[in-house]
């Protein structure tokens, strides 16, 4: 695998739409090619050169292309949208959206990412090793379609407005959580190893959340069943398992219908 | 203003009767011309290409307040789809609810020149008229609709004629309207009551009038006045399985009536979108009745309809049928919005996905080709997607491509996940008819423009007529793959407006000079119309009448139509 590092030198004055910042964009591509790449600064085009140091050079495909962002990229947005293949390791703060309709391939962020990250994912990871923003793994603005497949997880906390209306994949959140877990959602999983406040389920009518902390306030759209017991990925213990949101049409399934479910954890 | 000779091209042209022979058109103060008229021309080199004149849209939701919905409630339609200014060109966004700039370069994009904005609710006449201002190039008019209007069904029940005809007149004043829209006569009125009208002797509720009574009675209105149109309907049950009844009924109670117009039109009703009214069988189970929609429409001549095709896109529906976009909602359960237009009529938006892995919606795109391809007289069956409605206006050249090759249907037949099942429902798979650019020119151009009352101004390239011209990189006596018709009509090489060259080698050249087309009708001095009006106003409007009319500024550059109905 190739290695293309991109070190910020000039911060922009306003935000930086970096969506070229992919393995994608960069297969295939020497350095001077990466660096004649666009970025938008609100309507104005600039080259990716005119803020990033680029070194290195990048595989031929996706798949063998390394991406190592270097530097604060706290007004970098759109960090590794789209990409299908490969990686990407931002050693700083990021922006919103990053890994947006993601496919493939593994983004790695040392640090925090703003809003949006994730948003629309169809598959491929996401690992961020500091705090979410709000709307993390959600769908688009207006757009029914949320995460359909793939792996987020933070080890810190998310924000507001998390997997809003998921229909697959894994979100994994190892702090709290802010308001809206998973509203709308028709599939996947979300597993919230802190606490959480409320609201969690909301309109949901398929997939599955996985509380192991606190809930301040429970949604009335979700009915207690049963205790169970879980062992799964490193939790073990027992959940008191509800189902929801009671207040919403739901699919049936040889007969049965299908319910979203909330898992708390109530003792080891 | 600059002269033009666009020469040698192969023009097709239904006005003059030119079959696809090399000829020349010349361009003189807006006009065409004839050739020896023109002294020091720009020449156009079109030998080898397609020369057609303007496109006319007789039916597309381009402006107005329940587009505007659209593109509000669905940021998504604009996601990735924004291209920045370029040189004249401005900034353009939107897919499916584009912005208004899209709207007028990507129609001038496909050669088209004029566009009916095609249901106005009067009271935000004013919105729609901004919006159509800010729509470069094409000439513009809007229909107001009057099919569940108050005036209307109070004056209709007791058949008062020439009470409807005033009203009519002074709201095509009030609004600078074009044209009678009827959108499910009684049925959105009795939507808010929670109800529709499902056929056309339904009952609309506390009006006490049946659907049947409101269309008969504004088509006899319509020709009272003889305004350039005629009345122009979307039916009841709209999209029901077993519809096609009721389109039929509806046809039937236009016999009988002949046109008084003196702007060269033959029909009394057109009828819109009839793909989405073509429906037999029950249920999921529904089928094609096509064939026995268009025996209707072959045998009788005071009609003309225009498509509505499905083209299998991610779209946004949006009709003032409040009932039927509510059923749309319970059906793919996506997001609705729902609008009541006081004493007017009332509004529904909700995204759709016409999918081939959907038989229902192949059934559609089946039915949509049917219509064209069973019709006998082009000049009176025009090319649509009720845009938005069946899917954007864009898909136009898609949809020629569709008519003129059987190869293109077969491709499509075979992508569908239920083929066997569409082929059972549908007659399509059966007809190898292929049209030619002639009969597309009939659809997109001479027919409509007669059909409007526009057939003085556009549709063809007689001298006199405007100086709308298209010239496309299409050479029809050579070979070409199916693909090749639906990239050269998307892109025209170049198109005139009015004389002034708006597109130029394929890009934008200039944005114009827009006109808006309104009907001013004379009529008698009505003292009891405007009595009622004047009560309506101080008793249920929540506007007063000052707020409430079209005034000069909504329309910079506005074209009127007189016509005289005093006699």
């Amino acid at each position: 695998m190739e290695t293309v590092t991109l070190t910020i030198k000039n911060q922009p004055e306003l935000y930086l739409e970096a969506d070229n910042i992919t393995p994608d964009a960069f297969a295939g591509k020497k350095a001077e090619e990466i660096a004649a790449l666009h970025v938008y600064i609100g309507r104005e085009q600039h080259q990716l050169g005119d803020f990033f140091e680029v070194s290195g050079g990048a595989g031929a495909t996706p798949e063998e292309t390394k991406v190592v962002v270097n530097g604060d990229l706290s007004r970098v947005k759109y960090i590794g949208m789209k990409m299908t293949g490969g990686e990407v390791v931002v050693n700083s703060n990021a922006d919103m959206y990053v890994g947006a309709w993601m496919q493939g391939g593994k983004i790695t962020v040392n640090g925090n990412v703003d809003a949006f990250a994730g948003t629309g994912m169809k598959g491929g990871e996401i690992v961020v090793n500091g705090n979410a923003g709000n709307y993390l793994g959600a769908a688009y603005r207006g757009d029914w379609r949320g995460m359909a497949d793939g792996k987020i997880t933070v080890a810190g906390n998310a924000g507001s407005d998390l997997g809003t209306f998921m229909n697959g994949g894994e979100i994994v959140i190892g702090g709290d959580v802010d308001v809206h877990v998973a509203t709308h959602a028709e599939g996947g999983k979300i597993v919230i190893k802190g606490n959480a406040k409320s609201r969690l389920g909301g309109q949901m009518v398929g997939g599955e959340i996985y509380v192991l902390g606190n809930i301040d306030v429970m949604m009335p759209g979700f009915a207690y069943r049963e205790d169970v017991d879980i062992e799964m990925d490193g939790i073990k213990g027992r959940f008191a398992l509800y189902e929801g949101d009671l207040g919403e049409r739901h699919r049936k399934r040889k007969g049965q219908l299908i319910y979203a479910k909330l898992y708390q954890q109530i003792g080891a | 203003m600059a002269e033009y000779l666009i020469k040698n091209g192969f023009v097709f042209d239904p006005v003059l009767g030119i079959k696809g022979d090399a000829a020349d058109i010349a361009i003189k103060d807006g006009k065409i011309v004839e050739t020896s008229a023109v002294k020091n021309p720009k020449v156009i080199d079109a030998a080898g290409k397609t020369v057609m004149a303007g496109g006319v849209d007789v039916h597309a939701h381009v402006a107005g307040p329940k587009v505007n919905i659209g593109r509000n409630f669905r940021p998504e339609d604009k996601l990735f789809g924004y291209k920045p200014k370029n040189g004249i060109e401005r900034m353009q966004g939107g897919f499916s609810v584009p912005t208004t700039i899209r709207t007028g370069y990507d129609y001038a994009r496909m050669g088209y020149t004029t566009v009916m904005e095609a249901a106005m609710p009067p009271l935000y006449a004013r919105h729609t008229h901004e919006e159509m201002r800010d729509t470069p190039i094409l000439d513009q008019g809007a229909y107001p609709v009057f099919g569940n209007n108050w005036f209307v069904l109070e004056y209709l029940k007791n058949h008062e004629i020439e009470n409807t005809a005033a009203y009519i007149a002074w709201l095509l004043r009030a609004t600078k309207g074009y044209a009678v829209k009827v959108v499910n006569p009684g049925g959105t009125e009795a939507w808010a009551w929670g109800l529709n009208c499902e056929n056309i002797h339904d009952p609309v509720p506390y009006f006490d009038i049946t659907p049947a009574q409101i269309v008969k009675g504004l088509i006899e209105a319509n020709e009272y006045l003889g305004l350039p149109h005629s009345m122009h309907i979307h039916a009841n049950n709209l999209g029901t399985p077993g519809n096609y009844q009721t389109t039929l009924d509806t046809f039937k109670l236009s016999e009988g009536i002949k046109p008084n117009s003196k702007f060269g039109r033959d029909q009394v009703m057109h009828h819109t979108h009839v793909q989405f009214h073509s429906y037999g069988g029950e249920g999921f189970n529904f089928e094609s009745k096509a064939p026995e929609i268009m025996d209707y429409v072959n045998t009788h001549d005071n009609i003309t309809i225009d498509l509505g095709c499905v083209t299998l896109d991610e779209t946004t529906t949006m009709t003032a049928d409040g009932p039927f976009e509510h059923h749309l909602t319970e059906l793919n359960h996506l997001k609705w919005a729902n609008a009541d237009v006081e004493l007017e009529t009332a509004a529904g938006v909700v995204p759709f996905v016409y999918s081939a892995n959907n038989k229902a919606n192949a059934v559609q795109w089946c039915i949509g080709l049917e219509l064209a391809l069973l019709a006998k007289d082009f000049t009176r069956v025009f090319l649509t997607t009720d845009h938005p409605n069946a899917g954007p206006f864009i898909r136009y050249p898609r949809i020629m491509k569709w008519l003129m090759s059987e190869e293109a249907r077969k491709q499509q037949f075979d992508a569908f996940k239920h083929k066997d099942k569409v082929i059972d429902a549908t007659n399509l798979a059966g007809i190898d008819r292929e049209l030619d650019l002639y009969e597309i020119a009939q659809m997109t151009r001479a027919g409509p423009a007669k059909s409007l009352g526009l057939a003085h101004m556009y549709g063809g390239l007689a001298p006199g007529l405007e100086a709308d011209v298209a010239v496309f990189d299409f050479n029809p006596n050579e070979p070409y793959a199916p693909d090749d018709i639906e990239k050269a009509f998307s892109n025209a090489e170049h198109l005139f407006k009015a004389g002034v060259q708006v597109v130029r080698d394929h890009n934008i050249a200039s944005n114009g000079n827009k006109r808006t087309l309104w009907v001013n009708a004379k009529v008698n001095e009505n003292p009891q119309v405007m009595r009622d009006v004047k009560e309506k106003f101080l008793r249920y409007y929540t506007v007063t009448l000052n707020n409430y009319e079209v005034t000069g500024h909504y329309l910079p550059n506005p074209y009127v139509i007189e016509v005289d109905a005093t006699q």
